[in-house]
Order: C-alpha cells, then structure tokens, then sequence
C-alpha cells in the first residue's frame, strides 16, 4: 500500500513551549485513523501543519511525496474544528463556492448527501441550527475525492444520531485510495469504525497500531487503553 | 440485521461470530446473496477494511464464498452450515455447564434444573 504522509523528526515550538516534539510518523492509504489525545496534547497542531496553516519549526512533512503547499491542497480535504464559512450564505452558495475552489469536488454527491439529510439547498447559513451547520461542512468536505481528508473533532458537538450520521458519511464515502484522519477525545464513539490508531501525548507519538491488534494484544478496548495511557 | 459490538475483542471477530450466529438462525440463508462490503459496513458502523477482514474469515472456514462478477454469497453447502451449528450449541452448553460447574452444581442437578425452569417457563407461557 502507497504512502500518503510521512513526518519526519517533525517539530512544531510555540514560543519555549513544544506543541509536537520529534514526530515520526507514516500513514498508508486506504486506511481510516483515529488521532487521539487528551486537550492540548497536539492533534490539532498536527492538522494544521498538515494542510499548511502551520509552518514546522524542525523536521519535514510530506503528503503524497510533496510538502503542504498549493499542490498538497489539491488532495487533502479538511474539516476544522470551527465552520468558517459565512452566515449569509446559502447552502447551494456553499456549494458553489467549494466547486469554484477545488477541482475534485463532486457536486452531485453533495446534493445527494444533502437530500438524505432533507436539507433545503436554498436556506440560509443563518437559518440552520449549530449541528445542521456542522453537517453541511462535513458533507462539502467529504464530496470531495481527496486522497487525505482530515476532520478535525467531528463528533465532538453533534448529539448521538447524528453523530452516527457522520460515521456513516465517511464509511459509504470511504474509497481504498484515500486515507480519512479522524482527531477527537470521544473514543468509545467512534472506536469500531478505526482502522488504526494514533496517541498522541504532550507533542510526543506515544503509540501507532491497528486496533485490532491492540485488542488482540491487550484485550481491552481503545478506550480503555486511552485512559490507562493518559491517567491524569 | 442487528450488530451489537462490544470493544474489548477484536471487531473483525465480532463481526466473523455475529455473521455465523446469522447463518445459524437463519437470518442467512444457504446459497444468499450478501450485501456488499460497504453496505454492510455501513449497517454494522465499522471501517469496511475490518469488514473485508471478516469477509476473508467467512470465505476461509468456507461458509462464504466470492464470485467474481456477482458478489459474495452464503456457502450452499448445507451439511457444513449443519456443522457450524451443532458447534456452535456445543460451545455454549460447554460454556454453561463450566459456569455451573463453578458454581458447585453437580451435572444430574443442573440436568434437573433445566428442567424444572424449562417447565416453569413453559406454564408462565400458558398462563
């Protein structure tokens, strides 16, 4: 299986503080991975540095073989973990907006998507409740034919059903070229969907494996696992 | 069907037991055609790599098997199916009888008490 990011050595100092300490790291396509990590501990660091909004202090990160740029932009698809988009526009002007940005963005699916959903293309931003707004953002992320897409915490505001709306989304949309980075702290949520895991603590990688392994070897759930790892 | 998923054993597994007890009960008929992989994966909420794992799993033990223009379909080998049920009842009983046994019951009094609760149950049936 093909390599879709790699970091090297990676560092990221926010003044004398170290938000991510000499990571190493190297992910496959196909896969479908879980970042995880106590607040503050660097998942969201790592994001931005992925999708160029950060700048590395030390080390190197390349997606696909490139280094986030322009180019990397093309191929990577990221939800932030606040919407940006304005109120004042309606969701097919949302939709307009990202087929005008990204080359790869299926418009179909989204209409779609949003149908499944019962949402009327003609309302305004404004007019949708905080949980709607997140799932109108993750469906235009996800109508993308990324080769990385990178939530950051999509579960994290949305009630259960609609939560399991979300994981939905990304398994139908789930292609074997792509590879989905899921960053959240509610784990037993979201555990059965991951392939893979990442723990991240205090900017260092503590752990990277399957979860089956992880079961396997440890019999005993992710989470549980989480809270062994970062007991406070 | 209904996936129920716990998370201290392997997912994969789960869904390899779950498939089984589906085909046991009939849920899957011999020779069926299933859904595929995604749709299936999107039913049960897991990653569809954990459920082509199972699938593999299944077509292993030779209870499923892949066609390569159709799809995959449940093994229409019904003697087999026949195997996996009596082993699955016997891992079960095994399992109660072990759990009996710890709890110091001799075999002819849980024997006995099988009966009388059966019986019971049956009259509260009728009732």
């Amino acid at each position: 299986m093909s390599v879709i990011l790699e970091c090297k050595s990676l560092t990221k100092k926010f003044g004398s503080t170290a938000a991510l300490m000499d990571l190493n790291l190297t992910l496959e396509r196909g896969r479908i991975i879980g970042l995880l990590g106590p607040n503050g501990s660097g998942k969201t660091t790592l994001i931005k540095l992925i999708n160029g909004l950060l700048v590395p202090n030390e080390g190197s990160l390349k997606i696909n073989g490139i280094e986030p740029g322009v180019e990397s932009k093309k191929i990577v698809s990221y939800l932030p973990e606040r919407t940006y988009l304005p109120d004042w526009m309606k969701v097919s002007d949302t939709i307009n907006f990202f087929k005008d940005f990204y080359a790869d963005f299926d418009e179909k699916k989204a209409y779609e998507m949003l149908k499944h959903l019962n949402l009327d293309a003609n309302k305004r931003l404004k007019a949708l409740s905080k949980g709607t707004k997140e799932k109108v953002q993750l469906i235009l992320v996800m109508s993308r034919n990324a080769d990385l897409y990178c939530l950051d915490e999509p579960i994290g505001g949305v009630d259960p059903a609609a939560r399991d709306y979300i994981l939905n989304t990304i398994i139908t949309n789930y292609n074997e070229n792509a590879c989905v980075i899921i960053s959240t702290h509610l784990i037993a949520d979201i555990e059965n969907v991951l392939d893979e895991v990442i723990f991240i603590k205090e900017g260092h990688l503590k752990l990277h494996a399957s979860v089956d392994e992880i079961r396997e070897k440890e019999g005993k759930s992710i989470d549980s696992l989480f809270r062994e790892v970062f007991r406070c | 069907m209904q996936w129920e998923l716990n998370t201290d054993k392997p997912v994969y597994l789960q869904l390899v037991e779950q498939i089984q007890a589906g085909i046991i009960s009939g849920i899957y008929k011999a020779g069926d055609k299933l859904p595929s992989v995604r749709e299936l994966a999107t039913e049960a909420t897991v990653s569809p790599n954990t459920m082509q794992r199972a699938m593999t799993e299944l077509e292993r033990h030779g209870l499923v098997y892949a066609n390569r223009t159709s799809g995959r379909f449940i093994t229409s080998d019904e003697n087999l199916i026949k195997k996996l049920k009596k082993q699955h009842i016997t891992e079960i009983t095994r399992d109660y009888l072990d759990r009996m046994e710890l709890l110091g019951l001799q075999l002819d009094e849980t024997i006995s008490f099988i009966t009388e609760v059966s019986e019971s149950n049956n009259n509260k049936n009728s009732v």
